[in-house]
Order: structure tokens, then C-alpha cells, then sequence
């Protein structure tokens, strides 16, 4: 989902995120510029990933109007993309910083147009159950 | 960056000058994703007392502040570092306690949804 990298790559890519030598063996320490903004794109993809984590524990704790399953599926949703999410913020800070180090260009990812449209069905779905009363 | 800013501002420490300001904007970065951390972790903690108070729900309680507290510990290790002409890169286990912070939370509330 990440990119146009087949799965062979993926498995090598958690074992870089522990292993911070084999990291910076990796071709030459980029501007450190250039690493403090790909750390501050992992964060605001993190803090994107607590809002989805935090938006599930509120569907849960205040659509109490809903049915259960209905309400229990969207609280999941949220949760699971949260949690997709904050996998995808390390893994793509990692492969960012190592393309850096290799001066190769940045990975390219479809993640943000899946997020995007990901949210907007689940914010259809909100308006549907809170507006409109379907399923309560 | 072509803003103005405060000679103090835009002065680092060690007298060397960063014009785009690139460690205290990570700095800042920092304190607001813990900033929504905390908020991420209130609501979880709620979640977790929406089954009552019993010995479970309070675990459940302890863990998601003990989250929060580790990550709180990681943004502020990493804050320190930036206070350097040319901070280093991210440590990727700095990134990983960061990631699994979030993941706890998520887990520990998702155990107690009503």
C-alpha cells in the first residue's frame, strides 16, 4: 500500500526500524534539514493517526443513540485505520530517511488518496447515522 | 521563510543561525503531538473506565497513562537533542517507542468498547 515496492522489501524495512547502525550505514548523512522535515512529516502523520484513534473512542463513548454492531463496527474502523496509520508513519519516515541517505528519489505512495477517501466514506456514514437516524 | 523574525529567535545558543528555524519547528512538532497524545489518551482512558471501576478497568486506566508517560519521556529525549546547531537525525527506536505508544493506547482502549 505504501508504494510501488513489492513485499520482499517490506520485511527488510522493520528490520531497520531496529537497527539504527544498519540505518546509517546506508550511503551519506543528508542535510540534517532534510531529516528534521522528514521527522516532522512522521509526526503530523502520527498526530493523524491519534485523531482516528481518538475519533473511535468517541464514536463509541458518544453516538450512544446508534445500535451496538453499528456502533462498535465504526468505533473499529477508526481504530484499525489509526493504528494502519501509525505503522505507515514509520515505515514511510524510514524509507524517506534511506532514500535521503541514498540519494535515490523519495518513495511515492498511494496511502494518502486510500486515507482520503477512506475518511470521507466513514464521515458519509457519521452523517447518515447522526443526521438522517439510519440505523439507530 | 522570508517572515521576519526576532534577532533572539533566529540567533541559536551557539551563535550559529538556522534561517528556517528547522529545529525549534521540530521542537514544536514534538509538544503538539504529545499535545494530541494526551488527548488521544484521555479518551482512551474514559473508554476504559466506561465498564466500571473495577480491578480491570483501573488496569486498563494505568496502562493508557503509562503510554502516555512513555511517550511523553520519548518527545522529551528528542526535545533535548534539538538543542544543537545541527540536531542529529531521529533515532529509529526513538520513532518505534513513539509508534507503539499509539498502538497501546489503541489496544488497550479497543479491549473495553461497550
Amino acid at each position: 500500500m505504501s508504494g510501488p515496492r513489492p513485499s520482499r522489501g517490506a520485511l527488510s524495512e522493520v528490520r531497520l526500524w531496529f537497527a539504527p547502525d544498519r540505518l546509517r550505514a546506508e550511503g551519506r548523512t543528508p542535510d540534517y534539514r532534510f531529516s528534521l522535515a522528514n521527522e516532522r512529516t512522521f509526526l503530523a502523520w502520527l498526530r493523524t493517526a491519534m485523531a482516528l484513534v481518538g475519533g473511535g473512542f468517541a464514536v463509541d463513548q458518544f453516538l450512544t443513540d446508534t445500535t451496538r454492531p453499528l456502533r462498535i463496527a465504526l468505533a473499529l474502523v477508526l481504530l484499525a485505520g489509526g493504528a494502519l496509520c501509525a505503522l505507515r508513519a514509520i515505515n514511510h519516515w524510514i524509507r524517506c530517511e534511506r532514500a535521503m541517505r541514498r540519494g535515490e528519489d523519495l518513495p511515492s505512495s498511494r496511502f494518502p488518496v486510500v486515507l482520503g477517501l477512506a475518511v470521507g466514506v466513514v464521515a458519509l456514514g457519521m452523517v447518515l447515522v447522526v443526521a438522517f437516524g439510519w440505523g439507530v | 521563510m522570508c517572515e521576519r523574525v526576532p534577532e533572539g529567535n533566529a540567533r541559536h545558543r551557539s551563535g550559529t543561525r538556522d534561517p528556517g528555524l528547522q529545529p525549534e519547528r521540530t521542537r514544536l512538532a514534538w509538544r503538539r503531538t504529545t499535545l494530541t497524545c494526551a488527548v488521544a489518551a484521555s479518551l482512551a482512558g474514559r473508554q476504559t473506565l466506561s465498564s466500571g471501576t473495577g480491578p480491570l478497568p483501573l488496569l486498563g486506566l494505568a496502562l493508557v497513562v503509562l503510554a502516555w508517560l512513555a511517550f511523553l519521556g520519548a518527545a522529551h529525549r528528542r526535545i533535548r537533542t534539538m538543542d544543537a546547531p545541527r540536531p542529529p537525525a531521529l533515532s529509529p527506536r526513538a520513532a518505534v517507542v513513539a509508534v507503539a505508544c499509539v498502538l497501546a493506547m489503541t489496544l488497550f482502549g479497543a479491549a473495553t468498547l461497550r
